[in-house]
């Protein structure tokens, strides 16, 4: 009989916070010879959430990857959650997921029944996603690792790159921030077991509610909020977009008791990371607390959609996803560009 | 003054030992850390409790001095 291991005491880091930094990846990439193809209409250059490759007029090819450590002991939330996070990314294209891979990492301490509850987890998230789980690579090692690489398709016309966003776009959010320090917390038992429950159901929820309604509208541009954080990703945004981000950070969704959290000094390292490849560009109001401007930088683990639409659909879009999505929010507007591309303000 | 190192613990380790080392209410704790979030996170817990912090910086390790 083997004895039980935490599945999280086996990981180094939590989640998304496992991300390596967007500053650190693109030097990576700098100089290497790549082919290019037309048809990559997004690649790694772009930095965004999937590639996309145009088939024929009608139809886009959209692939990604994602996966990482144990973020809950559960393993079958842990599978449900690094589906969910993987799939994503196809969601935040305006897509819809086909066919998935498996990636995993198992460690010579688990047992059969945890990596087929890992496993369950994942197809359970991919049959509700209506795609279909392919095969996969399992291998052995030191840190257990799951997710998936996922492949969907799109009308190449309706593409949602996350650099389209327009002046007088208003932002609506779709999920609360502070997971990654709500995570870390519960690595040091500081978080209760209701909360965390709420918390897991969260990141273990798919996009897809929130994509199947935002392609009724005429949405820019959209991104998923995951491990380069609200602001990271806001980033991202008005860069590729060439406008500014105003954030009003008294709209911005989050779970409360990750500020007090984020004061005691919860913070997951990826936040400090985010910090430090996004600050140069965020103009924050003097009044706004840090422990709040630690959550917008909190590396999120299957979080929401950021969804840049014109101010007079932004309203119906919202009401609609709030029928299905209680926590949507219109968080912000873009405007022409300005001295920094993203501006984070505060009523009070 | 109690002396703590939490050099090659991740986050949420280094808190969690300034946390419990706190529980006895000393006036001054020195901590020994070896990464920018160790240092960040201690710096805001021990600021959280009503401590002042200062820190010094040598060969990737940082020295914090925590004060009443």
């Amino acid at each position: 009989m083997e004895t039980e291991v935490k599945l999280t005491k086996l990981a180094s880091c939590a989640g998304c916070g496992a991300k390596v930094g967007a500053g650190t990846l693109s030097c990576l990439l700098e100089g290497f010879q790549t082919h290019k193809d037309p048809r990559l209409v997004v690649g790694y250059d772009k930095s965004d959430d999937a590639c996309v490759y145009v088939v024929n007029e009608e139809t886009a090819l959209i692939q990604t990857t994602d996966f990482f450590p144990p973020i809950v002991d559960d393993p079958f939330l842990y599978g449900q959650i690094a589906a969910a996070n993987a799939l994503s990314d196809v969601y935040a294209m305006g897509g819809e997921p086909r066919l998935a891979l498996n990636i995993m990492c198992v460690t010579e301490t688990m047992d059969t029944t945890t990596i087929q509850e890992i496993l369950r987890g994942g197809y359970s998230k991919v049959f509700e996603a209506g795609a279909v789980i392919a095969g996969g690579h399992t291998i052995h090692g030191a840190e257990p690792i799951y997710g998936l690489a996922v492949s969907g398709f799109i009308d190449p016309q309706k593409v949602l790159t996350n650099s389209a966003a327009r002046p007088g776009d208003v932002l609506i959010l779709t999920k609360p921030l502070g997971v990654g320090i709500l995570t870390t917390a519960a690595k040091a038992d500081m978080v209760e077991a209701p909360v965390m429950d709420r918390i897991y159901q969260q990141m273990a929820t798919l996009n897809k509610t929130a994509r199947d309604i935002m392609v009724k509208y005429p949405v820019h541009s959209c991104t998923d909020v995951t491990g380069f954080s609200l602001l990271g990703h806001s980033f991202e945004m008005a860069q590729g977009s060439g406008c500014s981000i105003h954030l009003c950070a008294d709209k911005v969704p989050y779970h409360k008791e990750a500020y007090e959290l984020a004061e005691m000094g919860f913070i997951p390292a990826g936040a400090y990371r985010n910090r430090e490849f996004a600050q140069a560009g965020v103009y924050a109001a003097e009044t706004l607390s840090r422990a709040l401007q630690d959550i917008f930088y909190d590396p999120q683990t299957s979080g929401g959609l950021l969804i840049a639409l014109p101010q007079n659909s932004a309203q119906e879009l919202l009401k609609e996803l709030q029928d299905r999505i209680p926590s949507a929010a219109i968080i912000g507007y873009a405007t022409e560009k300005q001295d920094y591309p993203i501006y984070l303000e505060s009523d009070s | 003054m109690k002396e703590l190192d939490a050099r090659g613990l991740s986050c949420p380790e280094p808190v969690v030992m300034i946390r419990k080392a706190m529980i006895s209410k000393e006036n001054a704790y020195q901590m020994v850390v070896d990464n920018v979030t160790a240092k960040e996170n201690v710096t805001r817990y021990a600021q959280h409790q009503g401590y002042q912090v200062s820190v010094q910086e040598a060969d990737g390790e940082y020295r914090l001095s925590i004060t009443k």
